[in-house]
């Protein structure tokens, strides 16, 4: 009897709240495409994390007697025209790509947010804000990144500023268009009648529920700046070719195609294993955030 | 349609003014001395007054961003620092094979994309679906170059079918000219078809699920009949959207593929110029570029009037 009433006092949960994990577990659960993007993810990021553990060599170790050797045992993915052991270039760029990426998706998401918000709820601004999110997406993607690095100079520092500013308007975009949505709710005219402040109805009624698109849009943020970075490196104009990225040593295997083409197999197969389980996770999280834009 | 078509040439102004703010700005966002990066560090303090004076640095920005702007205007890009001749003719020699290119791709984009997202709406849910998605979403992982690579080392090394490199204009014979463009073609083509395939097969399943379809099926037409004149008809009116969209991609892959097929195109300038820090050149191939974009997109938008009567502005 005491019992039963504490228990209704004090409910474990709250109703038709689940916790995130049991609401982490359902979306894999519903959606296949996105376990399997989350577990190939968590490779790649744990190939990155322990590539000082898993590198057979220190990935700038130069060994000329090796050089341009084919797939072995001392080198699974072959060495370059150094000698340098492809395996450990790979897993070392990994961290490069993925700290490019990541940093890009958490600078664009932060500034798109703030002009999409801005956008979104000033109608004055919205004006001339999205005219220049216009007139900025109005360059094809790589073309802007590499005229900003002409003039930003090669470092992986600059990459990241460099696409962060190409991808800001996709975020700003979604997050413009969503507050519009939401904005006109009548939840938020509940909010404003009984006093909210506007900077609580901003965050905490508004903000708060862009996050399904934003999220959605950030991922494939990832893997747009994770090609990007790629493209850049291997056109000679991202970062320095002294660090190993996966461009960079596709673009030194460039000139060995013949000989020795595994130097630019495995980067490659590297780049496209990550954007797919980024897509994927993207693909499975649209279908199960908003079932409205489901493609099938 | 008149009054729609001044007014969409009118919203494009402040689009290509911010375009116009935005190249100016990338010469600008330089730290240091813009003259002095682009001498290098060799270059005696009076050479560098020199070229300051010389395109302008030493005005107050305002000041020359409208010099800049009033020159672009009349298709003065300026000169290339390093080949010493005006950029629009510089721009000019490296159009035909980027165009070609783009075109080129542009077509394997939608010769794989249009019938393999037909196939994957028509046997939505089979393994032909599965497989036509699979093949979508591994074309948007591959990066371009990557793929350039791949199919120079199976076609021009392997196999030795095609050449891996090099140009010819389609001007001294169309039959060379394609061997030289089939390889890059393809790699630029095959990326870009992904987003053509799934928008194909969205935009077909959703003709599908209409009355008039059901109608047609019902009165007894074949199921070929059914697809080819009464369901793709109107779903090629979306599609138009994306091949606009697919368009901006393609533009920026064919800067890539270029590079690795060492094809004289606008990529080829452009990364070569920046390599150089030739400034003039890539203010003019961006500027060039985004307003061809802005212009292709606004064309696109038209075409829905002959495709589809039911619009109307």
């Amino acid at each position: 009897m005491v019992q039963q009433a504490a228990a209704v006092r004090v409910p474990a949960r709250v109703p038709g709240r689940p916790g995130i994990v049991s609401t982490l577990w359902k979306m894999v659960c519903r959606r296949r495409i996105i376990g399997i993007g989350v577990l190939i993810l968590l490779v790649v990021a744990a190939a990155a994390v322990a590539a000082p553990l898993l590198a057979p060599t220190n990935p700038n170790t130069i060994d000329v007697p090796a050089r341009l050797h084919a797939p072995e045992a001392a080198h699974p993915f072959g060495t370059d025209e150094y000698g340098r052991d492809i395996l450990s270039r790979t897993l070392y760029g990994a961290r490069l790509s993925l700290t490019v990426g990541l940093v890009v998706t958490l600078l664009s998401t932060t500034a798109g947010i703030v002009v999409g918000l801005i956008a979104g709820t000033n109608r004055g601004a919205d004006k001339i804000l999205m005219r220049i999110m216009d007139g900025v997406m109005a360059f094809p993607d790589i073309l802007l990144a590499i005229a900003l690095m002409a003039s930003l100079g090669p470092s992986a520092r600059n990459v990241v500023l460099a696409l962060s500013f190409v991808y800001t308007p996709r975020v700003a975009r979604v997050v413009r268009g969503s507050v519009l949505v939401i904005a006109s709710l009548e939840y938020i005219d509940a909010a404003h009648a009984i006093g909210a402040r506007r900077a609580r109805i901003l965050v905490r009624h508004i903000l708060v529920n862009c996050a399904s698109p934003v999220i959605v849009q950030a991922t494939f943020i990832t893997a747009y700046a994770m090609l990007g970075e790629a493209a850049l490196s291997f056109l000679g104009v991202g970062i320095p070719p002294t660090i190993p990225t996966w461009g960079g040593i596709i673009s030194g295997g460039q000139e060995y195609l013949r000989q020795a083409p595994w130097i630019s197999i495995f980067p490659g197969a590297a780049i496209i294993l990550s954007v797919l389980s980024l897509n994927l996770l993207g693909d499975g999280l649209r279908d199960f955030l908003d079932p409205r834009l489901r493609y099938s | 349609m008149l009054s729609y078509l001044t007014g969409r040439l009118f919203a494009l102004l402040p689009v290509l003014a911010v375009v116009a703010v935005v190249v100016f700005m990338v010469v600008h966002v330089t730290p240091g001395d813009p003259a002095r990066v682009m001498l290098g560090e060799d270059a005696t303090e009076a050479q560098v007054a020199t070229l300051r004076h010389d395109l302008g640095l030493d005005r107050p920005l305002p000041v020359q961003f409208v010099l800049w702007i009033g020159r672009a205007l009349r298709g003065d890009l300026g000169e290339s620092l390093f080949l010493h001749i005006p950029v629009s003719r510089d721009i000019a020699l490296h159009l035909g094979p980027t165009a070609t290119l783009s075109a080129l791709g542009m077509t394997v984009a939608l010769v794989i994309g249009i019938p393999v997202g037909i196939v994957s709406a028509v046997f939505r849910n089979s393994w032909l679906d599965q497989a036509s998605l699979g093949l979508a979403l591994l074309g948007a992982a591959v990066p371009s170059f990557w793929l350039g690579l791949s199919l120079i080392v199976l076609f021009a090394v392997d196999f030795g079918w095609l050449p891996s490199s090099g140009y010819q204009s389609p001007s001294n014979g169309l039959r060379q000219s394609l061997q030289y463009l089939v390889l890059p073609a393809l790699a630029l083509g095959v990326p870009n078809s992904s987003l053509i395939i799934r928008f194909t097969r969205s935009s077909l399943l959703d003709v599908l699920g209409n009355d008039y379809i059901r109608t047609a099926r019902a009165k007894g037409l074949r199921g070929r009949a059914v697809i080819f004149r009464h369901a793709l008809r109107n779903a090629l009116v979306p599609i138009l959207t994306v091949v606009g969209l697919t368009f901006a991609a393609l533009m920026g892959g064919a800067v890539v593929t270029e590079t690795v097929f060492s094809l004289p195109g606008i990529g080829q300038l452009v990364v070569s110029s920046v390599l150089r820090r030739d400034y003039p050149v890539i203010q003019g191939v961006t500027l060039t570029v985004a307003t061809a974009y802005v212009i292709i997109n606004l064309v696109v938008d038209l075409l829905y009037f002959a495709v589809d009567p039911r619009v109307r502005y």
